[in-house]
């Protein structure tokens, strides 16, 4: 639904306004090396904006910590409707190393809603763009979840985990 | 000042145009580019080195019975490629995949199970019983489970191959 409102409402230019919500400024340096004329993607009218109310797009980086939690709670409240928030790096994501440490919330996710997760730590320039067009509706997604399994033939995992829950078997 | 912005104009139509038409036609990676990680089932051995030095505990493994549950939290992976400089199998490497980006965070999220041999004296899972067992169930695992594979029973011939070192051939061709 979102992916659709947006290409409607924003099919012209998004306006980012990137949050660094304790990045190691790695993934900081990623999102203006987007902007340089090398990946250019003025050319596609995104541009960074100096006020969340002027922006159609949040960019959080960094594992948010609970210091920082209530200010991008509150940014995200200032952007005005429809938006999009993309949350570039591994710490964004999921937190990265510090996804279990007592100072840190483990991503953006847990704060606001996030559309577009870019992981990588930091993520290629290229990346950041694919995303951005990603949470455009202008690409289609390119990962799925793996499952992959090496047992011995007419081995049934999913009745021997449930029976382990269980207590039946082992 | 007319002057010097004419010496501008020229150094700007000189320079040329930089920028790279990534969203259009695909994006070359530099060499030893560390990007989405894959593995493969059929290769592993569930040692569990990767999981012991992966910096964010990406990787996880649990022994459910006679199974190991190995599950990959991409979403949290720093792709600094430590798990496949300890793996003993090449089970699991780096690809120059980039494009990860995902609307939906279990995209990131994959698992292996793997069938393990359970030992008779602690109970907990290992790759198999002895060194010399070994050696068979490294050609079954070789295989994969399939019709013709049955574990415990393994086929008569040797199915690898021996070669030859390069060096010792040459060293032959020139006698």
């Amino acid at each position: 639904m979102m992916a659709g409102l947006c290409r409607r409402m924003l099919p012209k230019s998004l306006w980012l306004f990137h949050t660094n919500c304790g990045a190691c400024n790695g993934c900081d340096i990623e999102v203006i090396d987007v902007l340089t004329p090398y990946y250019d993607v003025e050319r596609f009218g995104m541009k960074l904006v100096g006020s969340p109310r002027h922006a159609d797009a949040l960019v959080v980086s960094g594992a948010v910590s609970r210091q920082v939690a209530p200010a991008l709670r509150r940014l995200y409240e200032a952007t005005p409707d429809p938006k999009v928030v993309i949350a570039v790096g591994s710490c964004a994501v999921g937190g990265n190393i510090w996804y279990d440490t007592y100072n840190v919330l483990g991503g953006a996710d847990a704060v606001i809603p996030v559309t577009v997760y870019i992981p990588g730590c930091p993520p290629r320039p290229e990346s950041i763009v694919y995303g951005a067009a990603l949470a455009l509706g202008l690409v289609p997604k390119k990962v799925r979840p793996q499952r992959q399994e090496h047992l011995p033939p007419g081995f049934d995992a999913e009745r021997y985990l449930a029976g382990v829950g269980a207590g039946v078997a082992d | 000042m007319f002057k010097a912005k004419f010496k501008e104009a020229v150094i700007c139509f000189r320079a040329g145009r930089v920028t790279l038409p990534y969203p259009f036609e695909p994006a070359e990676v530099p060499a030893k580019f560390r990007g989405k990680i894959e593995f493969d089932a059929r290769k592993c051995i569930g040692c569990g080195g990767c999981a012991k030095v992966c910096p964010p505990r990406c990787i996880v493994i649990e022994d459910i019975g006679e199974l190991s549950r190995i599950t990959f939290h991409l979403d949290r992976c720093i792709q600094c490629a430590r798990c496949y400089e300890v793996c003993p199998e090449d089970a699991i490497w780096p690809t120059e995949q980039f494009e990860t980006a995902t609307p939906d965070k279990s995209d990131l999220k994959s698992e292996m199970l793997l069938w393990m041999s359970t030992c008779q004296r602690c109970g907990r899972c290992f790759e198999t019983d002895n060194a010399i067992d070994r050696i068979p169930t490294k050609r079954w695992r070789g295989r994969g489970p399939g019709a013709g594979a049955v574990p415990g029973v393994y086929p008569a011939g040797p199915p690898i191959e021996l070669v030859r070192p390069e060096s010792l051939v040459k060293e032959e061709a020139k006698r």
